[in-house]
Parts: structure tokens; C-alpha cells; sequence
């Protein structure tokens, strides 16, 4: 029988069907019937040959094959002593934005109850973290995009900030065919192709290009005054910044024409109908978070948010970049969006949960640091859904620090290359395999259905963490191993929070509902569009946040003249852990690459298709040679999702940035050369 | 005990000085800060005035701070309040209002004023003759708005940045303008001669008018200008602009070494280690003064210096990027501008497009960009510029550096790809793939996309898979 899902990779999850182990595509509002070859190519990775069937423990250096039993066991007892020789907090676990609400979820209640440690960070802190600190700033909460994909299509203009949808999520595209697009990249990637205006500024300058357009908009007239009066404050302070940005000045710092910034207000204020988006390249910086606030002072400046046709949102990347930053896998957040360190929302959700609300710890630390204490004070880590040694940055540092682990359990569906450094595997049932729900980019909650059965041997992350909970020593019913009982727990757990899912029923879901959430009751139809009567701060009003552009972390130098920039290409997901496993994407995309101006590549003795070495503070990369002649010559681009010697990451600067933790994937400097040399 | 600074301005350079510092000592443990300026408002962007007079910022947008902020930053801040003399042996200033503060370190960012050209009738007692204006302060700028009714013929003395910047505002206020400029072209110390003349043309389709090579020789207040050729420019008012001079004078009734600024070395010192300068009024070696990025970079140097957060730093220098900031006229000038393209050591590619108001010179040796003039190719100002101030090696490709966007190809049509090119890129479905899919049956875009998945991610290419499909129909 063939059963209608969405696809296993990225936010926009579009819909498709499964039969027969087959996928093909399926109308849905996000995707219109689009799938891009990620997604239909998916099936392949169910009966992949590098799929894991069997728990695997590590025994005279080899893992090897083994029991449930005896695997779960032995995670219990090694996590029972070492919590008990060095306590609670020595056992950190980290998750993954593609994990589904239940498992996110039961994660966050499996290291607050059962482990009782406040360690628990997950690599949406790679991804969306700057975004939805800045969201929270602004307007009181964060919901990637406050209104549905479909409300694009009627935009007259919109400006995406480090955004490469073409590649990253294509059928997103199909809402952008009638507005002019400005597109803010270093890059002249396929989206910046697409584009009205393309405004390339220098690595790590993203913040002066949004205050040199935002004093385009006040110097040319574009303020929208009356709704600044009647829906924001703060106007005066931010104003005070962007006024020592004239556009001129903006240029010299940024590389992007007087003139093109202040088309690119014109273009939005004069729009029919305006949006303003943001996504990783704007975002992945140690200036993360005031990034984004300089891109949501543009839009409140032009009177966007909150109002119907035109607003402000960031693309989430991973499959469930949303609904997993919304319930508990995060250092410092209890389900539906609440903080850690608020005592009500302790009280009610320890209520929920059945324990005493001084029981649970408070806020941990954030993945990188996390990722630092490996070895020191954290001597377990438990990985669920994550290949962070291809994904963190630093990543030579990393696999130091999970070397030095007293214990590394990674539950995962392939054998991830942070798999195949664990004292014990366990092998999960994926995406078509079991119920779950997620949250797309949009706020919208999705049910994701079971359609063949997992290959033997296999359990669901629910399972495990059921198993392992019970081992050490929590009663059985507190750890559900059916997705919609784990859910209905949830919707009590999140009630009454900013991400509210407390109307959502698996049975709503299932007759097709469009919920987005807040959803407070079951007969609640949801909130397609927030903000549109107030923001969510207690005086309704949003802010505007004074930020002022500060560069990026680690300028070139003699050494390291040149800057290196990472990301994503369309054949490949995250780490690659699972698109690498499929020969069509493979084929596709192979290896990792370089692209790079073809003098600078000259000047290294490098042409098109050799082989080079990129080597940054912290590593060194070998990849292919891409010369590409719209690149900026002082510029190198990797794309991340490759293993070993090609990771892009072994080069990555993992300085923080000082609200969202989010590290700066986005710059640093580097330097090409022959790989000999 | 916290350091008693003194700073004499509160201008751009003054302003940004106090702020640097607190940022660095926000309780005001290291640095007792007393700040004495002339004016009567609070600091406000100067650069900004021209925008000001145009009339797309109005003057209290402007200010760089608030009316209570050196309340709340604990600076005690004598606003309309002139330094009037400097004892360096007592350590004391004189103030205009009678008293004197102590200091244990002085900070000159007394910035420059303008210089007033020698014209019959110009100047008297009182300063300017009535209907002259110079173009300096915000009380200048209100004067001018002020006087420049709309439709009133308006003359600019002086053809440099600044004055090219008032003339554009008045014109775009409805003024009739004339500028005139005792050089045979404009802005001559930041432009060649040729790239003067497109300037010129330019300026004169937006109604502005230039006297160049000619200076005023008389003012006929009411009447305007009479000019050395001896004929007459009519204005109701007269905007001197005519260039500035450092305000030094404090500097050398002080004794302190000047040489047209107070001369200062890498840690913004005077010849008298305990007063510093910094801003227009200074002049350090590796920079051109009258320019705000200097000042500013200077003032952090030295709120690092003063409050010890590191005492290691030093001024270098700033290269210089003149930026004319002028609606419709999109001009950089920077490094060398006057080597000749037939220059024997440097290379020198130039483009004059007078038509279309555009001229764009590039100087370059050992492959990076050592000078140039840009006007009219924003984007390629904007790339020439980072060059220039990065020190990368130019691409190998000049004449699209300097072409900018007009350099790019417009795309192929789809018949004209290789083989090998990818047409969908969100399936990876090659030229190729599509030609073997026709070949084997796939007679339609529909029929192209269930074999080859083409067209069935983003839908960009569905016009290229038409476009093949009729091709291929045809062929
Ligand atoms: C219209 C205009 C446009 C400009 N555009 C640009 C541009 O695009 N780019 C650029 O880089 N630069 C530009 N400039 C130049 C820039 O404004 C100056 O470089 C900058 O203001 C220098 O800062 P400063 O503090 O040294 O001097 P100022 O800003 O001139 O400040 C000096 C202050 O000190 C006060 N003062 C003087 N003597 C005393 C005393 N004895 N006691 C107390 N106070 C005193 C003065 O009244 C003044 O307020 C422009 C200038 C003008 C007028
Ligand atoms: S990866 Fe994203 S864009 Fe591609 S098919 Fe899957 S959900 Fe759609």
C-alpha cells in the first residue's frame, strides 16, 4: 500500500509517496510536486548495503557484532558507574535536528530524568541557533517562518541573506518565480543566478551590508514611520548605529556597490509586498545572532513582519530544525520552547513528567563547548542522530576529544563516521520505517508515516532510550516507545509554552490537517501567520536591537591570506552520512572540492580538476580544484558533507558567537596550495 | 585615582574618542573624562551633512548621541564651550568660559575649518558677508537650507569633494547651481584631468553648471559673483567651500611642533608626550587628514592606549578612498590617480565612456591595484576598492574588473551547451541524458521529465527542456 510522507532530509520536507520501497513525489503546498534528487533518491539509503543491522561494541580495539541486550546492558552499567564515580554530569548526550519531535523530545527527558544531566546540546546549534536568538530578541519568539511558504508566491520582492535554496532546498524555488530576488552571497551560487540583484559582500560583513541598507532605506525615504510608531520600539538606538553606515561606507567595508545597496531598499520598499529572509551563510558566524538582528532591523524598518504579504523569516535547514529546537534536546530549553532556568516552566513540566521540579538540572553547556569538555569533565557522550565529527567544527580537535572519552555510544541508522569511532553502536530504524512527526520549516507540525518495515535487527530511538532508561532504574511507563503515546505526552509537556502543540492529535494529522503551531486546542485551527495582531513580548511590541558590524573572528593574514567559506551542495545532506551512500549522489557529487578564482588557483600552481591543499590554524583539507571564475579571488569555498581528509570542517574556526553559541562555520582565513607542499 | 583626560572637540573624532573609551572602562575606573567642545549640540556626523543640505536626513538624525549620553557614561562634557589656551607646564586648559580644568593627558581632536578664499567682499569683521556660507557645521547646513530657496540661482565656491557634494544637494533642493573652481578641472588632487571633464559633463545633466579655471574675484552680496574673466555669476547666496585647514592653532600657541596639523607619531603623541591629537587637526605620516576613517581608527587606537586595554596598540595609517556621496554620481578615487597610461613602471588601463558618464582609470603594480579613478561603474568601484585595501592580486582579467556588471555574458541558449552541461541541476540531468532520453522514446518536456526526472525539482529549466525538446523536434 503506498503511503504518503515527506522526505527524509531537509526543512522543507516535501511531500512524497512511498511504495514498494520506491518514492516518488506528491502535491503539497511546500513543494508543489517537486522533489529535488535527495529526495528522490531516498529510498535507496532503506536497503543500502551500509546500513547497520546489529548493535556493534568495541572489543580489543574492533567493533564487533553483538546483542541488544548485551549491548544495552553494558551501556547501563559503564554509564551506572561512571555517574557514580564522577556524577551525573559526567554524561552528556547530543542530538540531531533530524530527529523527530517524539525522539527530541524523549531525549531532552531521557538526560533531565533518567541521566539527571544537564549536558544535552544537539547540532542544531550548528544550524539555527543565531536565527532563533535574534527571533526571540525581536519579536518574543522564533518560528523559522512565521507564515506559510506559500505566502512568497504573491511577494513582490525578497531578499535572502545567505541563502542558496536552488541547491539546498529546490522546489522551494517555485515561490520565488514572480519577485524580484536580491540575494546576499559571496558566492555567485544558482540562487544568486536566479536574482534580480546580487549583492556579494566580503566574508563575515553580512551586518554592515544590513546597516548600510537599512540607512538606505531611512536616507531615501523607504521608513515606514507610522509602523514603527504603532509596532516597534527601539527604532532611535538601532537608528543611531546604521546612521554611521552610509551606504558609501558600507561599500568600502563590504565590497558591495553604494548603488546596488540602496536598489536593494528601493527594490524592497517599493515592492508589492516584501520579505526578507535568512539562512546559514548570514547566520554561521561568531557574529551570528546580531547578523540576523541587522536583517530584522531592514524588515522593521520597512514595516514587514507581522503583517499579511510580507514579513521576516529564517529557512530552517535540517529536516527538524524546528520542531528539534523546540522541545528539550537543547542545553538551555524544556519542551515547547521554555526555558530551563524558569522556575514556572520547571514546575510544569516536571508536573508532566511525574519528578520533583528541584530534580531536574539546569542549563549545560552548548554543543561546541560541550564537544570541549570531552575527556575532562564530560567522560560519556551519547550521540543520537548526529555525525558531529564531520559536522563540528574543528574537527581534528574533535576526534581528539571523543578519542578521550571513557565511553561513546552512537545510536545511528549507517555507520557515520563518528559510528565507527564508538566503544558501542546501535543501529535505529529511519524515516520511512516509523511513525514520528516533525516540524517543517514553517511551524507546520507533520506526521511522517511508517511504510515498510525496518530490516531486522534494527530498533527505533525509542526503544533504545526506553531500554536504556529502564536499565537504569526509571519506571517503564515513563519512557513510551509508541510515537503518538510519546507525542500525547508532549502535547501535555509543551501546553501552554511559546511552541504550543497542545491541540495537535496524531488524528488530525492524519486527516490532513494544516497545523501550525501555537495550536492550543483541539478544535484550534492553529497560527499559519504569527504577529499579525501583536509580537509575542509582553508589551506586543517588537524590537528593534542595536547591533553594529564587528567582522569576522579571524582576518587573513601573510600566512593565511586567503578566506575560506563552507556549505552545502544539492547532491548531498549534512555530513553525507546517508546521501553518500546513494550511487546516483555519489555519482553526482563525488568528492569534496575547492572552488576557487582561477588565478588565485594559477597562483598556487593549481589549474581546474588537480588535486590541492587547503590549510587553515587548525587543519588541512585535500580536495579537488574547481576554478570558477565569477568566484571573488581571495575567496575558497568547500562544501562540508565529505569524511576524512576531504572534511571541510578540519579547517573551521570554532570561535563562538556570544548569545547563540553558534561557532563561525562561515570564515576563516586559509591558504591554497600543492599537496605536496 | 583614575587618569584625567581632556579632550579639546566634540566632534567626529572627539565623540567616537569617548565613546571608545568607555567602551573599554564603562565605570570610569581607569579614565576620568572631561570632553570641551565648541559647538553647542551634541557630536553629530559631519560626513552626513551632505545629506542633511539635500534634504534626505533631517538634522536630528544625525547625531551621533544622544541629548543624556555622556550623563549616563560619566563624562563630563562642556558642550559650546571653546579651549582657549593650553599651560602644558601647570597641565591645565583655559576654557572660553573663564575656567580652567586640569589634565593629566590632553586629546587635540580639534578637527579643521574652512578655508576662506581671498575674494573682495567675502569676508569682514563679523566673518562671512551676509548671503555667504561656509560648509562645515550643522548651523551651516540649517544657514544654507535655510537661505537656498527653491528655484534661486545658488554659486558654490570651490570644485572639490565637498563642494560637489552641497552643489548636488542644492540642485536636488531646485537650485540653480554654478560652481566655481579656480583649477582647470574638478576635484583636481583626486582626479585626472580627463576624469574631471566626464565629471563636469555629468554634473551638467543634473542642472549644475561649472566655472572651472576661473576664481571669484568680488562679492556683490544680492548679485553674486564677479569672477577674475570678469564675467558674473549670478547667486543669491555663495557656499564656500574652498577647502579646509587643520585647527592647530591651540597646538602652536602651545608650542607644539605643526606642520599644517599637530604633528603626532604612531601613538597619537605630540611632541609633548602627555597631549595627543587625533582627527582632521592631526597629522600622522600614513594618512591623509580631513577624512573620518582616520579619525575613528584613531580613536580607538588611542582609547586602547589610554586605558591601558592595550597598551601595545599603534596607529599605521589608513589608506585613502575618496568617496564622493552625491545622488546619481557614483565616483571613488584612490592611491595613485594621476600616473599617465603611458607611465613606464606601473600599468595603466583607462576607459573614458564621456557619453554615458562614465571614466574608469586602474593603476596597477606587481599586480595589485595601486590607484584609481572610478565613475559611473559602481560595482566596479566597490571591487576596486577591496582590492586596493586588501592588497589581493587583481585578476588576471582587468578590463572586467573595471567593466563591472556590463562584463557579464548574457547565458547560452540551451541548443548551444555541450553535452556534458547540466540542465537540471536539481536531478543532475545533463544535455545528454535529455538527447538519449529523446532518442529512446521521450518525445515531450512531460515525456523528457518521467525519464530523466528532469524539470521535477525547482521547475527553472523547464523553458531550457522545452527549448531542447523543439530543437531536437527539429534537428
Ligand atoms: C559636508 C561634509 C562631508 C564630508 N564627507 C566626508 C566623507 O564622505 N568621508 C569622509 O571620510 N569624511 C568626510 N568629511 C570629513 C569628516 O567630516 C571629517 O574628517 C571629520 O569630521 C573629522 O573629525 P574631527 O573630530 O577631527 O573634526 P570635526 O568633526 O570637525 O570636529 C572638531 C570639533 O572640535 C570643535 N573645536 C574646534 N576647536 C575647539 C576648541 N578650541 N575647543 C573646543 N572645541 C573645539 C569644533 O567645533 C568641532 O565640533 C566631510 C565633511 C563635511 C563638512
Ligand atoms: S532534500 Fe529537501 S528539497 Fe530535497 S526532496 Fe527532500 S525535502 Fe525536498
Amino acid at each position: 500500500m503506498p503511503v504518503d510522507t515527506h522526505c527524509p532530509y531537509c526543512a522543507l520536507q516535501c511531500g512524497m509517496r512511498v511504495s514498494a520501497g520506491t518514492v516518488a513525489p506528491r502535491e503539497f503546498p511546500t513543494n508543489r510536486g517537486g522533489l529535488c534528487q535527495k529526495g528522490w533518491t531516498s529510498a535507496a539509503v532503506l536497503d543500502s548495503p551500509g546500513r547497520l543491522t546489529v548493535p556493534l561494541v568495541r572489543r580489543d580495539g574492533e567493533l564487533r557484532p553483538s546483542t541488544w541486550e548485551d549491548a544495552l546492558d553494558l551501556v547501563a552499567a559503564r554509564l551506572r558507574a561512571l555517574r557514580a564515580e564522577h556524577g551525573p554530569d559526567s554524561v552528556a548526550v547530543f542530538g540531531g535536528g533530524g530527529l523527530t519531535n517524539e525522539k527530541a523530545y524523549l531525549l531532552g527527558k531521557f538526560a533531565r530524568v533518567a541521566l539527571g544531566t544537564s549536558r544535552i546540546d544537539y547540532n542544531g546549534r550548528f544550524c539555527m541557533s543565531s536565527a532563533a536568538a535574534a527571533g526571540i530578541r525581536a519579536f518574543g519568539m522564533d518560528r523559522g517562518l512565521p507564515f506559510p511558504v506559500t505566502d512568497l508566491a504573491g511577494a513582490g520582492a525578497v531578499l535572502l541573506a545567505g541563502a542558496n535554496p536552488a541547491e539546498t532546498m529546490p522546489p522551494f524555488m517555485q515561490h520565488l518565480t514572480d519577485a524580484e530576488l536580491v540575494v546576499v552571497d559571496p558566492r555567485r551560487t544558482p540562487t544568486a543566478e536566479a536574482a534580480t540583484l546580487h549583492l556579494r559582500p566580503a566574508p563575515g560583513t553580512d551586518l554592515a551590508l544590513a546597516l548600510g541598507i537599512l540607512h538606505a532605506v531611512v536616507a531615501d525615504g523607504h521608513l515606514d514611520k507610522e509602523y514603527l510608531a504603532e509596532r516597534t520600539t527601539g527604532f532611535d538606538d538601532a537608528w543611531r548605529v546604521a546612521a554611521a553606515w552610509w551606504p558609501e561606507r558600507a561599500e568600502r567595508v563590504t565590497g558591495v556597490a553604494a548603488a546596488d545597496q540602496r536598489r536593494a531598499a528601493a527594490l524592497l520598499a517599493e515592492a508589492d509586498g516584501a520579505y526578507v529572509l535568512t539562512a546559514r551563510g548570514t547566520e554561521q558566524h561568531a557574529r551570528g545572532t546580531d547578523t540576523v538582528s541587522g536583517w530584522i532591523n531592514l524588515a522593521l524598518a520597512l514595516g514587514l513582519p507581522g503583517r499579511p504579504g510580507s514579513g521576516f523569516g529564517c529557512l530552517t535547514g535540517q529536516g527538524n530544525g524546528q520542531g528539534g529546537r523546540e522541545h528539550g534536546q537543547k542545553a538551555d530549553q524544556l519542551p515547547g520552547y521554555r526555558r530551563i532556568d524558569d522556575p514556572a516552566a520547571r514546575k510544569h513540566v516536571a508536573a508532566v513528567w511525574g519528578v520533583d521540579p528541584e530534580s531536574l538540572p539546569g542549563p549545560g553547556p552548548s554543543a561546541v563547548e560541550l564537544l570541549d569538555s570531552l575527556g575532562s569533565a564530560t567522560k560519556a557522550l551519547l550521540v543520537f542522530g548526529s555525525n558531529l565529527l564531520v559536522s563540528a567544527p574543528r574537527s581534528a580537535h574533535v576526534a581528539s576529544r571523543l578519542a578521550a572519552l571513557d565511553l561513546l555510544v552512537v545510536t545511528d541508522v549507517v555507520a557515520s563516521e563518528t559510528a565507527r569511532q564508538a566503544d558501542v553502536v546501535l543501529p535505529v530504524a529511519q524515516w520511512a520505517e516509523e511513525d514520528g512527526t516533525l516540524t517543517n520549516l514553517e511551524g507546520r507540525i507533520l506526521l511522517r508515516r511508517r511504510a515498510v518495515d525496518p530490516p531486522s535487527g534494527v530498533r527505533t530511538d525509542l526503544d533504545v532510550l526506553h531500554g536504556l532508561a529502564v536499565r537504569l532504574g526509571q519506571p517503564p511507563q515513563r519512557f513510551p516507545t509508541v510515537a503518538e503515546e510519546v507525542f500525547t505526552e508532549l502535547r501535555r509537556a509543551s501546553a501552554g509554552g511559546p511552541a504550543d502543540y497542545s491541540g495537535v492529535t496524531y488524528d488530525r494529522l492524519r486527516a490532513g490537517e494544516a497545523l501550525h503551531w501555537p495550536v492550543v486546542s483541539t478544535d484550534d485551527p492553529g497560527t499559519p501567520r504569527a504577529f499579525l495582531d501583536r509580537f509575542a513580548h509582553p508589551d506586543g511590541l517588537a524590537r528593534f536591537v542595536p547591533v553594529d558590524h564587528g567582522g569576522p573572528a579571524e582576518l587573513p593574514d601573510a600566512e593565511f591570506p586567503l578566506q575560506v567559506t563552507t556549505g552545502r551542495v544539492l547532491a548531498h545532506y549534512q555530513s553525507g552520512a546517508q546521501t553518500r551512500l546513494v550511487e546516483e549522489l555519489v555519482a553526482a557529487a563525488p568528492e569534496v572540492f575547492v572552488e576557487v578564482h582561477p588565478d588565485t588557483a594559477a597562483r598556487a600552481g593549481l589549474a581546474d580538476g588537480d588535486l590541492a591543499r587547503v590549510t587553515s590554524r587548525r587543519g588541512s583539507t585535500v580536495a579537488r580544484v574547481r576554478a570558477v571564475a565569477s568566484m571573488r579571488p581571495d575567496l575558497l569555498f568547500l562544501p562540508f558533507h565529505f569524511p576524512g581528509a576531504g572534511r571541510a570542517n578540519l579547517l573551521t574556526n570554532p570561535a563562538l558567537d556570544p548569545v547563540s553559541r553558534m561557532p563561525e562555520f562561515k570564515v576563516c582565513a586559509g591558504r591554497l596550495s600543492t599537496v605536496e607542499s | 585615582m583614575p587618569r584625567r583626560v581632556v579632550v579639546a572637540g566634540y566632534g567626529m573624532a572627539g565623540a567616537r574618542l569617548a565613546e571608545e573609551i568607555r567602551r573599554r572602562d564603562p565605570a570610569g575606573e581607569r579614565v576620568a573624562l572631561t570632553v570641551v567642545g565648541a559647538e553647542r549640540h551634541a557630536a553629530y556626523n559631519r560626513v552626513l551633512l551632505s545629506a542633511v543640505l539635500g534634504g534626505s536626513l533631517r538634522p536630528e538624525s544625525v547625531l551621533l548621541q544622544d541629548e543624556g549620553w555622556a550623563d549616563e557614561h560619566r563624562v563630563d562634557l562642556r558642550a559650546g564651550t571653546a579651549v582657549t589656551g593650553v599651560d602644558r607646564s601647570a597641565r591645565t586648559v583655559t576654557l572660553s568660559d573663564g575656567s580652567t580644568v586640569d589634565y593629566d593627558v590632553l586629546v587635540l581632536a580639534t578637527g579643521s575649518r574652512p578655508w576662506l578664499p581671498p575674494v573682495e567682499g567675502l569676508v569682514t569683521e563679523e566673518g562671512l558677508a551676509p548671503g555667504a556660507v561656509a560648509f562645515r557645521t550643522l548651523d551651516d547646513c540649517t544657514r544654507i537650507v535655510d537661505a537656498a530657496r527653491p528655484g534661486a540661482p545658488v554659486a558654490v565656491l570651490g570644485g572639490g569633494l565637498l563642494g560637489l557634494e552641497a552643489a548636488r544637494g542644492l540642485a536636488h533642493r531646485g537650485n540653480l547651481v554654478t560652481v566655481v573652481h579656480p583649477v582647470g578641472h574638478l576635484m583636481e588632487r583626486q582626479l585626472d584631468p580627463a576624469a574631471g571633464r566626464v565629471l563636469a559633463a555629468k554634473l551638467a545633466t543634473l542642472g549644475i553648471e561649472t566655472r572651472l579655471g576661473v576664481t571669484a574675484a568680488r562679492y556683490l552680496p544680492g548679485d553674486g559673483l564677479k569672477l577674475a574673466d570678469g564675467t558674473y555669476v549670478a547667486a543669491d547666496l555663495v557656499v564656500v567651500s574652498a577647502g579646509v585647514r587643520p585647527a592647530s592653532d591651540l597646538a602652536e600657541a602651545a608650542g607644539l611642533a605643526t606642520d599644517g596639523g599637530v604633528l603626532v607619531n604612531d601613538a597619537l603623541c605630540t611632541s609633548d608626550p602627555r597631549v595627543h591629537a587625533i582627527g582632521d587637526c592631526a597629522r600622522h605620516p600614513g594618512t591623509v587628514s580631513g577624512l573620518v576613517q582616520p579619525a575613528w581608527e584613531q580613536a580607538a587606537v588611542l582609547a586602547d592606549l589610554l586605558t591601558g586595554a592595550n597598551p601595545a596598540a599603534r596607529y599605521r595609517g589608513t589608506p585613502v578612498v575618496t568617496r564622493l556621496k552625491a545622488r546619481d554620481v557614483d565616483l571613488a578615487a584612490l592611491g595613485e590617480v594621476h600616473t599617465e597610461v603611458d607611465s613606464a613602471d606601473a600599468e595603466v588601463l583607462c576607459l573614458q565612456d564621456a557619453t554615458r558618464g562614465r571614466y574608469a582609470k586602474l593603476v596597477l603594480r606587481e599586480d595589485r591595484v595601486t590607484g584609481a579613478i572610478v565613475l559611473g561603474v559602481p560595482d566596479a568601484a566597490a571591487a576596486i576598492t577591496q582590492l586596493f585595501d586588501r592588497g589581493t592580486p587583481a585578476p588576471a582579467d582587468r578590463l572586467a574588473l573595471l567593466l563591472g556588471h556590463a562584463a557579464t555574458a548574457p547565458p547560452a541558449s540551451p541548443v548551444d551547451l555541450p553535452a556534458s552541461a547540466t540542465v537540471c541541476r536539481c536531478n543532475t540531468v545533463t544535455k545528454r541524458q535529455l538527447v538519449s532520453a529523446w532518442r529512446a522514446g521521450a518525445r515531450s518536456p512531460a515525456d523528457l521529465a518521467t525519464a530523466t526526472r528532469a524539470t521535477t525539482g525547482c521547475g527553472g529549466c523547464r523553458d531550457a527542456v522545452r527549448t531542447i525538446a523543439d530543437w531536437l523536434a527539429t534537428t
